[in-house]
Formats: structure tokens, C-alpha cells, sequence
């Protein structure tokens, strides 16, 4: 394995848990809720899949078990936001310190176990190729996941009727109300598709990334998903080059720590996040374009007049 | 972000996992960790240390902990309870609760505080730490036979003496097989990132390195080496599971011999304020069983952890030269203790800069 090989795997690796939980959070706060939880719902998905994986041998069950309970957790957040109109923020902050409560609790019993890796994919031919052989098509199924979803979400919001939907809920939901649009209902199902991925995206982790489970091992990458959605002004293509850049500048931050360059490893360790912000905020430098994709109602709750 | 998450969540530990320690004449020893038992690292260890006093006493003692209590204000209000729910001795178990500790040690002068590899002390104050180095220098050993390529990767923490004293002493026991030995450092900035450990795994290999050890809590390094079919050692606990092909041995923290003997000393009125500072031969430090390599390496690792244990070999003795090629330490001459808790340079052989 050459050096370019190594370190393009590497940076895929680093970004593909960062895409699917963003990409999630993107539909959500496209229509007009802001969800702070998705470090929560990450380190449930996280546990969950790496206990089904662990209990069945099936680390593709585990990984979809793992988005499920992405999903559930986020239950009470729907409750909270669009039943009782409750504030956004906080009860997103709650979902967050809930999530890693709850994986702690579920997986008292798991630590200190070796997981299963989640297999990579290995097409016969084209896998041999080399570099392009194992960049291209050596990876386990959450990686081709995490850009099929960039392209269907991309696909759904601005080329399908139900896409345009959502995003009139999240630009005015008093208008969207007024046309007849079940307001709630969409926010819910969006919401619950926020959960799923960042489950999936906790359970990447717990599968395939490392395949093992600590507590907190999401280590703050909810986080950086949250913010990687709003300096991408809510776009997926964006979203998908900030994780990566992010991933990639990572990554070089640790190869020229090993080549011994003499730079102070604080500075690198900080870099991806300030190159990515940089990045994103250099091509978002259009008022106008970034205002018209900003969701206008994001956090605001919603009441329909009864 | 992550501060302020921390601090709630700790506020809710405080609220929450105080537990059921009602009981009627026994004795109650608290302990205060930094991160959550689950890390399998550090934390864990010290609860590991826990158990053991409840297995050995549990009939005069009860036990109750804090997880995931910050360095800083809410260490004392953490402090402050249990002394104040009755707990008699407590440990506090990372660096960063020093000042909590004198300062809630003040107001209640009947109550016993250990304090983990801190160095202020009062009457009702003692400190403790491991000399992990001591393992350190075997395994640095142990790489300097088995490494084909002659050179080691180093997944480290944060620049503080105690890393740092870590590497030199592993420079220093490859060294004594291997003179060219090279090491790449990696520094994650973090005890505990599994990602971000196995990332740098899998940097340091594609360098170059074919054996990796780490001075950071996760067994993700450990897993790499399985996968890529190279060697590493394990931290803080045994790892073979992690690397049953790959682990060669692991320095083990193994604070239950002390947790024990100080919670006895309370029970006999015979706590006395002191410094410990125990090794191999004190039975704070541990080495996993040598495996995965061949049985001469094996006898050498072996021999080395006895004349270590039997006080016969420091791994600090000089002659020892740092990276500019000043000499440090006296030919024959054995490192202070006070110069190796104060550790801030790279012993010759070391071409990375250290980090300020």
C-alpha cells in the first residue's frame, strides 16, 4: 500500500462519520428545526449497533439497529418540539446529554469487548486495481451509504414536490399552514430522518471505524456535524466538501506530526476546524444565495390556530 | 461546546449517581474519577482499584463514586459531598483536583483525602502515583528486538512530564538493544478519542513504523495493529483481546494493592499523611503476560522486569545525553525522583521537537 492510498482511506474514514450525521441534520433544519442533539442520538446509535453487532454477528444489522435507535431517541424531542412547542435548544441539549446518559447505561456491560467489523465490499477486478482499486471500491457499505444519501437528499430537496415542501415549512411555516401543509407532520418525519442517520452515523463508529464501544466515543464529532450544516449554508454538496476537507486536513495534521516537521500539534489539532470554516465561509461569501437557502423558521416553534 | 457538556453532565452525575451507601457502622471511602468508568483506561482502572477494596473489605467498608467529575470548581462541590454524606477516606484519582483537594481538606481535618499523582500534601493529605516508566522501559525493550524496521510510532496525550518521562524511558530501553532506534510521535491532544487514536495508528504505520505503543487510553491503536498485522503494546489494561495476534504486553495500572492497604490503614487508625510513589516492585505497575513474541525476547523482557522490580536497574542511569547532546545524567549516576516528575526534555536519539 502506497502512501496516497493510505492516506486517502484514512481521510474517508475520518469524514464518513461527519457526512451522515450531517446530511440528517441538514433535512431537519431544513425544515425549520434546529435539532442540538445529534451527539446524543450518535452515541445511542453507537452502542446499539455495536451490542446487535456483538449479540447476532451481524454488523449490517447492527448498523441498521443502530440508525432505529437513532430514530427512537429522537422521540421525545418530537414530543417536546412539535406537541408541546417547547424550545428548541433546549430540548435539543437535553437530547444530547440523554443520548450519552443512555449509551452509558446501555453499555456498562460491553466494555472492554472486541466488536465485529463491518465487511468492506470487495468487487473481484475492480477491487485489485491499483490505487483506484481499493479507494474506489474498498470500503464497507456505510461509506457508498453516506454519498448515495448527499445525492438522494440533494435530489429530494430541490428536484422532487415533497423536497419543496419541506423547505417551505422550514422558509414560512404560517404560509406553508395556510396552503394546507401538515407543518408538524413534515417536521416530524424530518426529525426522525435526522435520528436515523446520525444513529447510522454512530453506529459507522462503533462498526466500522473502531470496531469496539467506550463511553463517549463519539467524542464531540455531533458536534462538528452541527456546525459543518451551517457553514455549508445548508446545502449538500457543501456539506459533503467540508467533511472532507475537514477529514483530510486532520489527517495531513497527524502526517506531518509523524514526519516530525516541528509544528505544535495544539495548532494542528485545531486546523480542521479553521480551515473548514474558512472554506465554507469563502464560498458562501454570496448574501443573497446564502440568505435564500438560510431556513428561515429554524427554532422557531409552530402552533397551528386552532 | 464540549466544556460546557461536560459540566452539565456532571451536574446531572452529581445529582444522580451518589448512591445508596446506607449502611450502619461501616467505614465509607469515596472515590471522584475524571471520566466516565467506561473509558476502559484510566478511569476504569481506579474503579477497578474500587472493587477490589469492596471484594477484600466489603464486610467494614462501603464504596461509592462520582464519574465524570471536571477538573476545577466542581471537583470540590463533588469533594465536598462525599465528606460531608459521611465518606471518610477519599480518593481523587487525576491531576487537576489538587487545589480541590487541599482546599476541601481544610474544612474537614477528620476526613482522609488521597490525592493521584498530585504533589501538595497536608496532614489529612497524602499523594500516590505509579512509576510507569518503569514499564515503559521494558516494553522500549521488547521493541528494540521485535521492530524489523527499527522504528516504533508513539501515539501520546498531552506534552506534560509524565508523557514525556514515558517516552524517554522507552527511547532509552530500545536503545540498550537497538542504538539507531527511531520513534515518530503523534500527539492527539486527548486522552480518549478512539477515532482519532486509531487515525494516527494508521499514520504512524504508513510512515513507517511496524510497532506502536500509546500513551492514550483506547484499544483503537490496538485493533489497528491487528488489522495491518504489526505489533503494539497495550495501556493502562490488558488489551489482548483487542490484539490477539498484535499486543506483546501491556503496562497495567493496578491500584488495588494501595487502594487496599491505605483503606486498612484507616480501619486500624494508623492513616498517616505521605508520598507514594510505587512500581513494579510495590505492584502498582503490571505487565500483561509476554506473548506474540520469540522465547528469548521474552526471557530478556522477564530478566528486565526482575532486575527492575529487585531495584538492581533503573531505567534512569546515566550516562544519559538529551537531544542537543548535553549530558543530563552523570555516567553511573541515577536520576533524581524530583528531576523525573519534572521531565520537559527529549533524551539523544529523539529528532522530534517537544511541543511547548
Amino acid at each position: 500500500m502506497n502512501g496516497l492510498e493510505a492516506f486517502l482511506l484514512t481521510v474517508i474514514a475520518a469524514a464518513t462519520p461527519l457526512l451522515l450525521a450531517a446530511i440528517g441534520e441538514l433535512v431537519v433544519e431544513r425544515s425549520g428545526v434546529l435539532n442540538l442533539g445529534v451527539e446524543g442520538m450518535m452515541a445511542t446509535g453507537a452502542i446499539v449497533a455495536f451490542a446487535v453487532a456483538l449479540g447476532t454477528g451481524s454488523p449490517l444489522l447492527g448498523a441498521l439497529a443502530g440508525a432505529v435507535a437513532g430514530a427512537v431517541v429522537a422521540l421525545p424531542f418530537v414530543f417536546l418540539t412539535q406537541l408541546l412547542a417547547a424550545n428548541q435548544v433546549a430540548s435539543g441539549l437535553a437530547l444530547a446529554l440523554f443520548g450519552l446518559g443512555l449509551s452509558g447505561l446501555i453499555g456498562e456491560g460491553f466494555v472492554g469487548q472486541p466488536g465485529v467489523r463491518l465487511a468492506r465490499l470487495d468487487i473481484p477486478g475492480l477491487s485489485d486495481l491499483p490505487l483506484i482499486g481499493p479507494v474506489l471500491f474498498g470500503h464497507d457499505v456505510l461509506v457508498y451509504l453516506s454519498f448515495f444519501m448527499t445525492a438522494a437528499v440533494a435530489w429530494f430537496l430541490f428536484r422532487t414536490r415533497a423536497g419543496l415542501v419541506l423547505r417551505a415549512v422550514g422558509m414560512n411555516h404560517h404560509a406553508a399552514h395556510a396552503l394546507g401543509h401538515p407543518v408538524r407532520l413534515v417536521r416530524t418525519l424530518a426529525i426522525l430522518f435526522g435520528g436515523l442517520m446520525a444513529g447510522l452515523a454512530g453506529a459507522y463508529l462503533s462498526v466500522s471505524y473502531t470496531p469496539q464501544w467506550v463511553e463517549d466515543m463519539t467524542a464531540g464529532r455531533g458536534w462538528i456535524a452541527l456546525a459543518l450544516v451551517v457553514f455549508a449554508t445548508w446545502r449538500p454538496l457543501r456539506v459533503l466538501a467540508g467533511a472532507y476537507l475537514f477529514g483530510a486536513v486532520w489527517i495531513l495534521g497527524l502526517h506531518a506530526q509523524a514526519a516530525g516537521y516541528g509544528l505544535p500539534p495544539q495548532f494542528l489539532s485545531a486546523l480542521p476546524y479553521l480551515a473548514t470554516i474558512v472554506a465554507l465561509v469563502l464560498i458562501s461569501r454570496n448574501r443573497i444565495l446564502t440568505l435564500m437557502n438560510t431556513p428561515a423558521m429554524i427554532g422557531q416553534p409552530f402552533m397551528p390556530d386552532r | 461546546m464540549r466544556t460546557t457538556l461536560k459540566v452539565t453532565l456532571a451536574a446531572v452525575a452529581l445529582a444522580g449517581t451518589l448512591g445508596s451507601a446506607q449502611a450502619g457502622e461501616k467505614l465509607k471511602v469515596g472515590f471522584i474519577y475524571v471520566g466516565p468508568i467506561g473509558d476502559h483506561g484510566w478511569s476504569y482502572q481506579h474503579d477497578q482499584g474500587r472493587l477490589a477494596i469492596e471484594k477484600a473489605l466489603g464486610e467494614k467498608v462501603t464504596t461509592s463514586y462520582l464519574e465524570k467529575v471536571p477538573e476545577g470548581a466542581d471537583a470540590e462541590r463533588a469533594l465536598e459531598r462525599l465528606a460531608r454524606s459521611g465518606h471518610k477516606l477519599i480518593f481523587a484519582t487525576s491531576f487537576g483536583y489538587m487545589d480541590s483537594v487541599i482546599k476541601v481538606a481544610k474544612r474537614y481535618p477528620d476526613v482522609k483525602f488521597e490525592h493521584a499523582t498530585g504533589y501538595k500534601r497536608a496532614k489529612n493529605v497524602s499523594t500516590y502515583s505509579a512509576r510507569f516508566y518503569e514499564g515503559r522501559y521494558i516494553i522500549g525493550k521488547i521493541a528494540g528486538k521485535i521492530s524489523k524496521k527499527g522504528m516504533a510510532g508513539y501515539i501520546a496525550s498531552f506534552p506534560i512530564p509524565e508523557v514525556v518521562r514515558g517516552i524517554n524511558s522507552f527511547m532509552l530501553g530500545a536503545q540498550s538493544v537497538n542504538p539507531d532506534f527511531k520513534i515518530k510521535i503523534v500527539w492527539v491532544n486527548s486522552w480518549y478519542d478512539p477515532g482519532k487514536e486509531a487515525d494516527a495508528a494508521k499514520v504512524l504505520i504508513a510512515q513507517g513504523a511496524d510497532i506502536l505503543t500509546q500513551h492514550t487510553d483506547s484499544a483503537a491503536p490496538m485493533q489497528v495493529a491487528e488489522e495491518k498485522g504489526i505489533k503494539a503494546f497495550g495501556q493502562a489494561s490488558d488489551m489482548i483481546k483487542f490484539g490477539p495476534h498484535a499486543q506483546l504486553t501491556a503496562v497495567i495500572d493496578n491500584w488495588a494493592p494501595y487502594y487496599i492497604q491505605r483503606t486498612k490503614d484507616v480501619l486500624a487508625g494508623t492513616w498517616k499523611s505521605k508520598d507514594t510513589w510505587g512500581g513494579l516492585a510495590a505492584g502498582m505497575v503490571k505487565m500483561a503476560p509476554y506473548t506474540n513474541m520469540p522465547e528469548e525476547v521474552k526471557k530478556m523482557a522477564q530478566e528486565t522486569e526482575e532486575a527492575i522490580r529487585s531495584g538492581k536497574l533503573h531505567p534512569f542511569t546515566g550516562p544519559i545525553y538529551d537531544q542537543d547532546g548535553k549530558l543530563r545524567v552523570k555516567e553511573g549516576a541515577v536520576m533524581s525522583d524530583k528531576e523525573l516528575l519534572g521531565m520537559n526534555w527529549y533524551v539523544r536519539g529523539i529528532t522530534d521537537k517537544l511541543p511547548k
